[in-house]
Formats: structure tokens, sequence, C-alpha cells
């Protein structure tokens, strides 16, 4: 199948990540605009089980065991794994979520096929016979669209940039394997911890309530969390408040934080800093409430409320709760 | 302890411009050390402080000339020199060919840990770190919220998009650095006064052994680059908010509104 375009997926926690099947769904839109076969690879120590989860999103998946990966780090257990298949069925392009491992495993694979990158795509369309990539910088203040200068590359594509969509039927696995000539530095996982949480996680929240600096502390951080069960969503933070110690990190939004594209963000005493609008600004509809009419959130603002947001959560929960009697 | 910081000085955010060809202008701006660069130096800088053999601190970075103001920068918080790759063909470079000349570069360098940021404010995909530790053979401990060496080993406490886990290797290894490792130190003056006396090192492509790079058949520089931005447009804006002000009470009554006609609640 040389020429196909591929799709490498991976797993969060035990199951198939969310944005591999984004990334399928999007593979395969690029594939039917050119003409090109779209195939899924799945490597791991036991791939089979996250391969036929991946099958729903693409008619074939290859199930690549990779026993290494079982103890070791993923990306460099992995890689010369998936560099010797890609050699020897020589597809033309590999996508894969701009994740922590697929971004690993793309800057692996880059040196070791010798294929350059186009990171963080939020969209690829098919142009003068290759991958037109769409990517959207500074903040998201400009969209630019990238080209490959050769015949191969490797594209990492961000979070919540498609619907994931499942094909009518499911598609085949079919296990591969491949001998490595070469190995990296085995990196021992001496322990794997699952911080388990009742939350959906922010990357794939609808509804978000962004605690900010205004939020004034653990008190404030209660309200904020009523809030967010009242409109059914998840407690996000911008850094102010991550470093002033009332949330985790986990739940950071922003440049280095966690790109997020809910349906909606609310605001709370966030000021809008550059480096936090870069994480939230696509969100379909942002709400902000602060007492500075001139914040600069209001520049992406759909509404903006202005005044103390401790009177006027309060009231907001109540007239939630009074809608909802 | 020797550690190499990977330093790329970008321009600061929210002045960051394109030039006309869509490459960032690196000239029109005041330039700042990457902000995740400098956890990666914040951390380098407290694990030297506690290393019962001391150790210092370099600097590298691929960069144009002028950024060695800049690096001064990081010179001024504690690292103890800088080495800069600099040269007019590395414009616009890809992300692959500056893996392969930041290897070139660190392969004259000894060290116990290369740290990096997990990725650059200016576009950067993420990926060089991990292409730099595959050239080099070197062990690769990446999204770190913590690093503990002991005894020639190195361990990380590595962020999952589910929780963590530890990973361990020996040295020499290259772990790329995330903000949960803790904020970057302010300078003082006596820093920065010391900072003008510190040497940065200064490397031209003619300087770097590139074998490795066309041994895998790879060019390096900005005509070579397997990437090329064709072009940008201003992402269309959101208009004008609705502005909501008034009682507690009054506002809430509108914002409830508000969410209900778009089917938010
Ligand atoms: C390298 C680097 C990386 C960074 N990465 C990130 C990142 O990933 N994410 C991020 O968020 N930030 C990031 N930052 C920090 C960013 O620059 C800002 O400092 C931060 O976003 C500010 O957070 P804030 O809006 O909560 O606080 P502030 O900017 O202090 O804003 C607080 C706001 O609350 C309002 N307010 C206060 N009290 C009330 C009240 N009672 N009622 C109503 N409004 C009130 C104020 O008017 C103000 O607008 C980064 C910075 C650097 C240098």
């Amino acid at each position: 199948m040389a020429g196909a375009i591929w799709v490498l997926g991976e797993s969060k926690g035990s199951d198939l990540a969310r944005v591999s099947a984004e990334v399928a769904t999007l593979g395969s839109a690029l594939g039917a605009a050119a003409g090109l076969d779209v195939v899924g690879v799945v490597a791991g120590a036991s791939p089979d089980g996250l391969a036929a989860e991946f099958a729903r999103y693409l008619p074939l998946v290859h199930s690549l065991a990779v026993p290494e990966a079982a103890e070791t780090a993923f990306a460099s257990a992995v890689g010369p794994s998936l560099a010797a298949l890609v050699e020897r069925e020589q597809p033309a392009y590999l996508l894969v979520g701009a994740t922590s491992d697929g971004r690993d495993i793309a800057g692996i694979l880059s040196v070791l096929l010798g294929w350059g990158v186009i990171a963080n795509a939020s969209a690829i369309l098919w142009q003068d016979g290759r991958p037109e990539v769409e990517v959207s910088i500074l903040g998201g203040k400009l969209l630019t669209t990238s080209v490959f200068t050769g015949q191969h590359g490797i594209i990492t594509v961000r979070p919540t940039s498609v619907t994931a969509e499942p094909l009518a039927s499911r598609g085949s696995v079919v296990p591969v394997t491949v001998s490595p000539e070469i190995a990296l530095p085995a990196v021992t996982v001496v322990s794997r911890v699952a911080e388990e949480s009742e939350a959906v996680p922010i990357d794939e929240a609808r509804v978000i309530v962004c605690a900010g600096r205004g939020v004034g502390g653990p008190e404030g951080m209660h309200l904020v969390q009523a809030l967010a069960n009242e409109l059914g969503g998840t407690v996000g933070a911008s850094r102010a408040a991550v470093d002033s110690g009332w949330i985790p990190y986990s739940q950071q939004i922003g440049q280095t934080g966690k790109t997020v594209k809910p349906r909606l963000y609310v605001g709370l005493g966030v000021s809008g800093a550059m480096q936090h609008m870069v994480g939230m600004r696509t969100s379909e509809t942002i709400v902000a409430v602060n007492r500075d009419a001139e914040a600069p959130i209001a520049e992406v603002a759909d509404l903006v409320v202005i005044g103390d947001l401790f009177a006027f959560v309060q009231a907001l929960i109540s007239a939630l709760q009074a809608r909802s009697t | 302890m020797r550690i190499v910081v990977l330093a790329k000085p970008v321009p600061d955010a929210g002045q960051e411009r394109l030039r006309n060809d869509f490459r960032m202008d690196r000239e029109a701006t005041t330039e700042v050390i990457n902000g995740n660069d400098e956890y990666a130096l914040e951390a380098a800088l407290k694990l030297v402080e506690a290393s019962p053999d001391g150790g210092e601190v370099v600097l590298l970075a691929m960069a144009p000339d002028h950024a060695q103001e800049t690096l001064r920068k990081g010179l001024a918080l504690g690292a103890a020199s800088a080495v800069l790759v600099t040269d007019p063909a590395l414009e616009g470079s890809c992300a692959l060919t500056t893996a392969h000349v930041l290897a070139a570069a660190l392969r004259e360098l000894s060290f116990d840990l290369v740290i990096a940021g997990v990725d650059t404010s200016d576009g950067g995909g993420g990926v060089v770190a991990a292409g730099v530790a595959a050239l080099l053979g070197l062990p690769y401990l990446s999204y770190a919220a913590r690093i503990e060496p002991s005894d020639g080993r190195v361990r990380v406490r590595r962020i999952t998009p589910n929780g963590y886990e530890v990973l361990e290797a020996p040295m020499p290894a290259l772990i790329s650095a995330t903000q949960a490792l803790g904020a970057p130190r302010y300078p003082t003056l006596k820093g920065i006064m010391g900072a003008r006396r510190k040497e940065i090192v200064i490397r031209t492509l003619a300087d770097l052994d590139l074998a490795g790079a066309r041994a895998r058949g790879v060019e390096v520089g900005g005509a070579a680059a397997t990437a090329r931005v064709t072009g940008s447009r201003p992402r269309a804006p959101r208009g004008t908010p609705k502005v909501v002000q008034g009682s507690p009470a009054e506002a809430a009554q509108e914002v409830v509104t508000f969410l209900a006609e778009r089917r938010l609640i």
C-alpha cells in the first residue's frame, strides 16, 4: 500500500485516545480527497484491543506488537519498529495527535526516517497533489498554511480539530511484525499512576468554568466548582490560579497548559493574558466575568459580565436552580 | 553535574509578527528565552545547586546572531556560559534539520543531562528534543514534572494524559521540561552584572561536524527545509461582545437567557 496515509492510534489509559479517533476522521477525509488509502497503525506491548477500537474509525488497522513497550517508555520503545514498518510498507504521510506521546513519536520518526514534521494542524486539505496543512499560530491570531517540500511528511494534529465519526461498519485488524535493525536506549517505566477523577478531562469537556486569580482562594474555588456542577462542566484554571496552589496543573489552560475547545467556556476573574488565550480562544461560546471592563479577554468573548464575580456567580447559580425546578 | 539547557530565544508572547515570507520576524521585537526552556533552566540550576560535587549549566541555542542579548538573560539567572550556533544559512530551518544541528553541537559538549522545554511558543511543535535524543542515542525522558538524579541514574515523573508515570534511565540522558517543575527565578542585579563577563561561544555551520546528518541523507539549513509556510491569514474576528452590567440578579437573568438561546443550558 505504497503512498497511503497512515494514522497512528494511541491510548489513554487502556482506551483509545479520543484524539486518535479524530485524527482518523480527518485522515479519512484527506484520503478521500487525495484518492489515497487511509490505514491505521497501533503499536504497543499488546495492541490488538486498541487496534480493534481504532477499526471503528478506519477500514484497515495494522496491529504492531512491540513487547518492550510493556516496561519501557513508549515512544523510544515503538519508534524503531514503526520506522521499520514505514520503510517496508512505504506510506506517503503519517498523521498523529499533537499529544505528549504523539509528539514524542513524531520527533523520533522524523529523524529515523528523515521526514519533515508539520506540527499542530487544525485542518488538512489536499491541494496540488499534496497536503496543505492549516496551523493556528500566535495565540490563534493567524492561520498559516504549510506544505512539505518533499514527497513524505509527518503531521501532528491538535485535539478537537474535528469531530470523530465512526464508520458504518467496523474495519479489519491485521497483526504485523517487524524486526528493526536499531534500538533506542531503553527508559524503564518504574510505575504508572492513573489519577482518577470524576470530572471529564479538561481537553474533552463540553463546558468549562475557568478560575482566574480573581477567584481569590479556596473559598472562591468552591463557588467555581458549584457553578461547574450546575452547568455540567469541568473546572479549568489560569496559570495564576495554578501557581497559587488552588488547583492542579492538569487543569491549566493556555500556552504551557492544555488547549481546549468546549462548547461553553466561562472565565471567572481571568484577565485574558495572551498565554491564556492561546489555549481557549477557539471555544465555541466564551463568557467572561470581570470587574474590569478593559480586561483583554473581552477581545475574544461573546458575552462579558462586568462586576464582582462572587455576587454574580451566586446569583447565576440561584437563577439556574430556579430554572430547573 | 553538568547540564546543557536548550534555550531558544523567541519573540515575547503577544509581540510576534510574521514577515512577508511568512517567517517569524526576529528583528522587530524584543526576544525572551522560550517559557518552557526557562522551566528547564530553573530545574537545571536547582539540580546543580543541590549536587554535592557542584557543576554548571551551559545554554545551547540555534538562533540569529543578535540572540546573544537574549542568552545573557539566561546567564544572568545563573548559567555559566552559552553556545550559540548561528549562521545565515540556518535561517528558515525546519524541525528535522534543527535537531541535526543541535545534536552536532551537543557532540562537542560534555554533560550528564540535557534539558529542553517540551515545546516553544513561536510555533514549535514539541518534536525537536525527541529527535535530538534519538540522534545522539541518549535515553529520552519527556514531559517532566520532577527530576531526581542519583548514582549515575535519573528518575523523571512524566505527565501522562491521565496521571503520570515514573521513568528511570542511566545518565547522560535528555529530558524535556514542563511548567510543573517550578517557576523560574528572577535575575539579581549581581547576576545581570556578572552575565556581561560570561562567555558566549559562537559556532557557525562550518565549525560543526555534520557527517552524521549527511550519512542519513539530510542537508541542514533553510534551503533544505523539509516544510515551508506558504500563506497566512488573520482569523475572522468574533465581533463585539454583548456586555452585561447591572445588579447581580439582573445580570444572572440576562446570562441565563443568553445561554438558553444558544442551547447551552
Ligand atoms: C512562559 C509563560 C507561560 C505561561 N503560560 C500560561 C498558561 O498556560 N496559562 C495561563 O493562564 N497563563 C499562562 N501564563 C501567565 C499569563 O501571562 C498570566 O499571568 C495569567 O494567565 C494571568 O492569570 P489570571 O488571568 O488568572 O490573573 P490576572 O491577570 O491577575 O487577572 C485577574 C483578573 O481578575 C479580575 N478580578 C479580580 N477580582 C475580581 C472579582 N472579585 N470579580 C471579578 N473580577 C475580578 C481582574 O480584573 C483581572 O482581570 C504564562 C506566562 C508565561 C511567562
